[in-house]
């Protein structure tokens, strides 16, 4: 490759709209941006929202980061996890054990065990998730775990599209069934209920279930940074090659199969993070929050708001967990039918999601106008 | 940077290759060496074996026998540990990732070895493998365009160029003209010519212009098998290989490439 021959001639340069990507959007957009984001949920919000609403609020922000994950592992690696209840779920029993446990008091066992009287031991599964280092980081390293575990079985295995789909799914309601079976020691189906305290601070205190709310929000602003880093670095330009031709990738000396893992596992360790936050948000966690329909809830935002967005991925999350509220107040029965067809309509209609709306039509009208047949990079590039 | 030492190893030697799929033989015991450096092109009928072939030595396809590039065995590994003993191919048609710039294209085939920590890192700036590349495929005035809006000709040239960066000894190109205008061609040939020597390449072609044009050395398959190997005009020469063109051929379709080889 030494050779400086004369390269072969290159065909002239496209006529018209070259369509660059943008480059990595500056560094003082972005800032910007989180400056932005900063306002709104730590000024903006806790003034304008009575503690009702802002603690609706901070349930919301745990659906968006799960969504952050969804966004990498979905959006960017086009790993439909329509199973992500699981670590959700793994999260908020590894905080709800511990919360429950310090509720007791040290060597008693928690309310719903005495009450069934079933046992009059803690089982040796819960006597670790005492200790709150342990239980804290169980909360993401349990999930992370798992993820590994399942996804280097299934990855391996070329297990992709709709059929890693169907398994993600399938694994999350065995999971919801297996938590309702053991009503001994998880409560069964009414979840671990009833959370008092949060490593020492009442929930029932307004000024707490603030602290909660401040918690959350930071730790997703933190998340979005962290994967935008990962979108943007080199990884997350391989996860994209992966995504769109795996056999190439494969091809180029990579294991595939490992550069999914990895998002899996990071996307999952998010998935972990909300459900541990979203325990002293709501004070509950049950396996009716991380079965099947919860799940598809926890993909639903970021594919309207635009998968491959970062952006759009999170407000897409936020704006579909409100208008299951406000929704579902009017129309109890209606909600799951309307989040069905919203899924099937962005999927089918706008798969980049709202994000790429305007890009959409814009290229849309440009093809019409031009009859050419480049529709090439209609979305996916872009995040925050 | 590259070809240091190629000479004194082998290049690829093939031998006894089988594939079978469902009873259906594609390759029937083919045994072929290509010299370091070579410029090879394989041709014969629809259904000889060809592609089939580069499947095998690239382990898409399980395959008995043996193939060694440079004295190591490449059957039975991985598809990317091949990849990574320096063995490369392209597709009949061409694969790039649509969605990534020209760049970033290059970028990841340059970067197989890389750390989890340079991984996570951004690119800063276009490394000089990549730099290079892009001058030697001519696409260095378009390395910001997404792949997906290049023409036919750039986008197998930007493979190519993948190729190049990946640094493999040995580049199996399946159809890399097809489709191509003639001035594309000859930029293709002429790519092919200055990639060889330094590495060996193998090109599976049709197009027997194309082949008189730019072949060192030729082999011709059928029916899963060898049937001659030469220069241009020693295969041109070979009875066997007019039988097989002009007579016997059950594959009609061959004709039209028999005329090429033989008449001209």
């Amino acid at each position: 490759m030494t050779l400086t021959a004369p390269p072969p001639p290159a065909a002239p340069p496209e006529p018209a709209r070259a369509r660059r990507l943008l480059p990595a959007a500056g560094p003082r957009r972005t800032l910007a941006a989180f400056a932005l984001g900063a306002v709104l949920l730590f000024a903006v919000a806790p003034l304008a929202l009575t503690d009702f609403r802002l603690g609706l609020l901070a349930k919301y922000l745990c659906t968006a980061i799960v969504a952050v994950g969804v966004c990498l592992a979905w959006g960017r690696g086009g790993l439909l996890t329509l199973g992500q209840g699981v670590f959700f779920g793994l999260g908020g029993y590894a905080m709800a054990m511990h919360l429950k446990l310090a509720d007791a008091g040290p060597g008693n066992l928690p309310d719903f065990m005495v009450l069934y009287g079933t046992t009059d031991t803690l089982p040796w599964w819960w006597v670790p998730f005492a200790n709150p280092v342990f239980a804290l980081a169980a909360t993401v390293l349990l999930p992370m775990g798992v993820a590994a575990l399942l996804g280097s079985l299934i990855f391996r295995r070329r297990v992709r599209g709709a059929y890693f789909a169907l398994l993600s799914q399938a694994l999350t309601a065995a999971f919801a069934i297996w938590l309702v079976g053991q009503q001994a020691t998880t409560g069964g189906t009414n979840g671990l209920t009833d959370i008092q305290g949060f490593f020492g601070y009442a929930l029932d205190d307004p000024a707490n279930q603030r602290m909660v709310y401040f918690v959350i929000a930071l730790v997703l602003l933190a998340l979005i940074a962290l994967a935008r880093q990962l979108i943007h670095s080199r990884y997350g330009e391989l996860l994209v090659a992966v995504r769109d031709s795996e056999e190439r990738v494969r091809f180029l000396g990579y294991d595939p199969a490992r550069v999914k893992l990895v998002v899996y596992v990071v996307a999952a360790g998010m998935a972990g993070l909300a459900g541990a936050l979203f325990v002293p948000a709501v004070g509950i966690i049950s396996p009716a929050l991380i079965g099947i329909v919860p799940s598809i809830e926890l993909v639903i935002g970021a594919a309207v708001g635009g998968r491959a967005s970062l952006l759009g991925a999170v407000l897409g999350a936020l704006a579909v967990a409100w208008a299951k509220t406000a929704l579902s107040e009017e129309f109890p029965a209606a909600w799951t039918y309307f989040q069905g067809l919203l899924f099937v309509v962005v999927v089918a209609f706008l798969p980049g999601g709202l994000a790429s709306l305007a890009r959409t039509v814009r290229a849309r009208l440009a093809r019409r106008r031009t009859g050419a047949d480049e529709d090439g990079a209609e979305q996916k590039e872009a995040a925050v | 940077m590259s070809g240091t030492g190629t000479e004194s190893r082998g290049g690829l030697e093939i031998s006894a290759l089988r594939v079978e799929f469902d009873g259906f033989t594609a390759v029937d015991g083919v045994d072929l060496s290509v010299a370091p450096g070579d410029l090879r092109f394989l041709i014969g009928p629809n259904g000889a074996g060809k592609t089939t072939l580069v499947d095998a030595v690239t382990g898409l396809a399980r395959a008995t026998g043996s193939v060694r590039f440079e004295g190591a065995e490449l059957l039975g590994r991985p598809v990317h540990r091949i990849a990574r003993a320096g063995v490369g191919r392209t597709f009949q048609t061409a694969t790039v990732f649509e969605n990534l710039t020209v760049l970033q294209n290059l970028d990841i085939a340059a970067g197989a070895g890389r750390s989890a920590a340079t991984l996570l890192r951004r690119r800063k700036g276009v490394p000089e493998a990549v730099a290079e590349a892009l001058e030697t495929i001519g696409l260095t005035a378009l390395r910001e365009r997404p792949a997906g809006v290049l023409a036919h000709g750039q986008k197998q040239w930007l493979e190519i160029g993948m190729l190049l960066v990946q640094n493999v000894r040995l580049l199996l190109l399946d159809e890399p003209v097809a489709g191509m205008s003639h001035e594309e061609r000859d930029a293709t040939g002429a790519l092919l010519h200055r990639i060889a020597g330094e590495r060996t390449v193998v090109v599976i072609e049709h197009d027997m212009d194309f082949l008189r044009s730019y072949a060192r050395t030729v082999s011709v398959l059928h029916a899963g098998r060898v049937l001659s190997e030469g220069t241009v005009d020693e295969v041109r020469a070979d009875p066997a290989v007019q039988e097989v063109y002009l007579g016997t051929a059950e594959d009609a379709a061959a004709v039209a490439g028999a005329e090429a080889v033989t008449g001209a």
